[in-house]
């Protein structure tokens, strides 16, 4: 059952769920927001895609298997947490550059912020996998499907 | 004309769509059918959008807008997933 309207409207609610959902990664660790939360919303439009399309169209947006989403995302948030221990400060330390912006203004960018990267794949990666895995018949479809 | 102070005025519809949303839950708990329920359900969580926005005017806080923005996006994707399912249900 292919809805035209929803497919339309899939195509412009997608960039800007993903969008906003990248705005709230950013933003996190000054404000409410931060890499959990904008994980989940990144899995939002996949799920609409898996809904107004087909599973296998939403499975082809994302660049990796979930699963490896996830593998990748843990391994940027633990490796910027001990990387603190190789800078002689306890573990998980943030460090910041402020980085002077045209305008005035000032960047603070720090390493929380790749943390939260981490996290945000971490969520993604396990959310698309829950909703692949819902969506197909069998739980191991998506990996007999690829090995 | 009378000058309305705007908390007032939040509280007021706060306790308004208040009253909306028990209507809309007496719905969601004796409808008769799924797909009133599912209506139901999508009106609660509208009403609710509005009651985040009329906490974020007698509060002064801006961040309230992200919530309820938030909340409005994924509140659409519910009721589609409804949808959906309903139209399956039915199908055969």
């Amino acid at each position: 059952m292919k809805s035209l309207i929803l497919q339309t409207a899939t195509r412009y609610l997608f960039p800007l769920l993903v969008l906003y959902s990248v705005f709230l990664l950013v933003r996190g660790h000054h404000e409410p927001g931060g890499g959990f939360i904008g994980g989940l919303m990144a899995a939002a439009p996949i799920a609409l895609c898996a809904l107004a399309y087909d599973v296998d169209v939403a499975r082809n947006l994302l660049p990796l298997r979930p699963i490896r989403l996830l593998a990748l995302g843990l391994a940027t948030a633990a490796g910027v947490s001990i990387g603190a221990l190789f800078m002689g400060r306890p573990l998980l330390t943030g460090s910041w550059v402020e980085l002077p912006m045209p305008g005035g203004g000032v960047l603070d960018l720090g390493t929380p912020l790749l943390f939260d990267l981490g996290i945000y794949l971490v969520v993604l990666g396990v959310v698309t996998q829950i909703i692949f895995s819902l969506a197909t018949k069998s739980p191991l479809h998506w990996e007999r499907d690829e090995s | 004309m009378t000058h309305v102070d705007p908390q007032q005025a939040a509280e007021v519809a706060l306790w308004l769509l208040s009253l909306g949303v028990g209507v809309a839950f007496a719905r969601l708990i004796r409808g008769p059918s799924l797909p009133d329920r599912v209506v139901a359900f999508d009106m609660i969580g509208n009403l609710l959008v509005g009651g985040v926005l009329l906490l974020g005017i007698s509060t002064h806080e801006l961040y309230q807008l992200r919530v309820a923005t938030v909340l409005a996006l994924i509140n659409f994707l519910g009721t589609v997933a409804f949808a959906l399912y309903v139209q399956r249900r039915e199908l055969p």
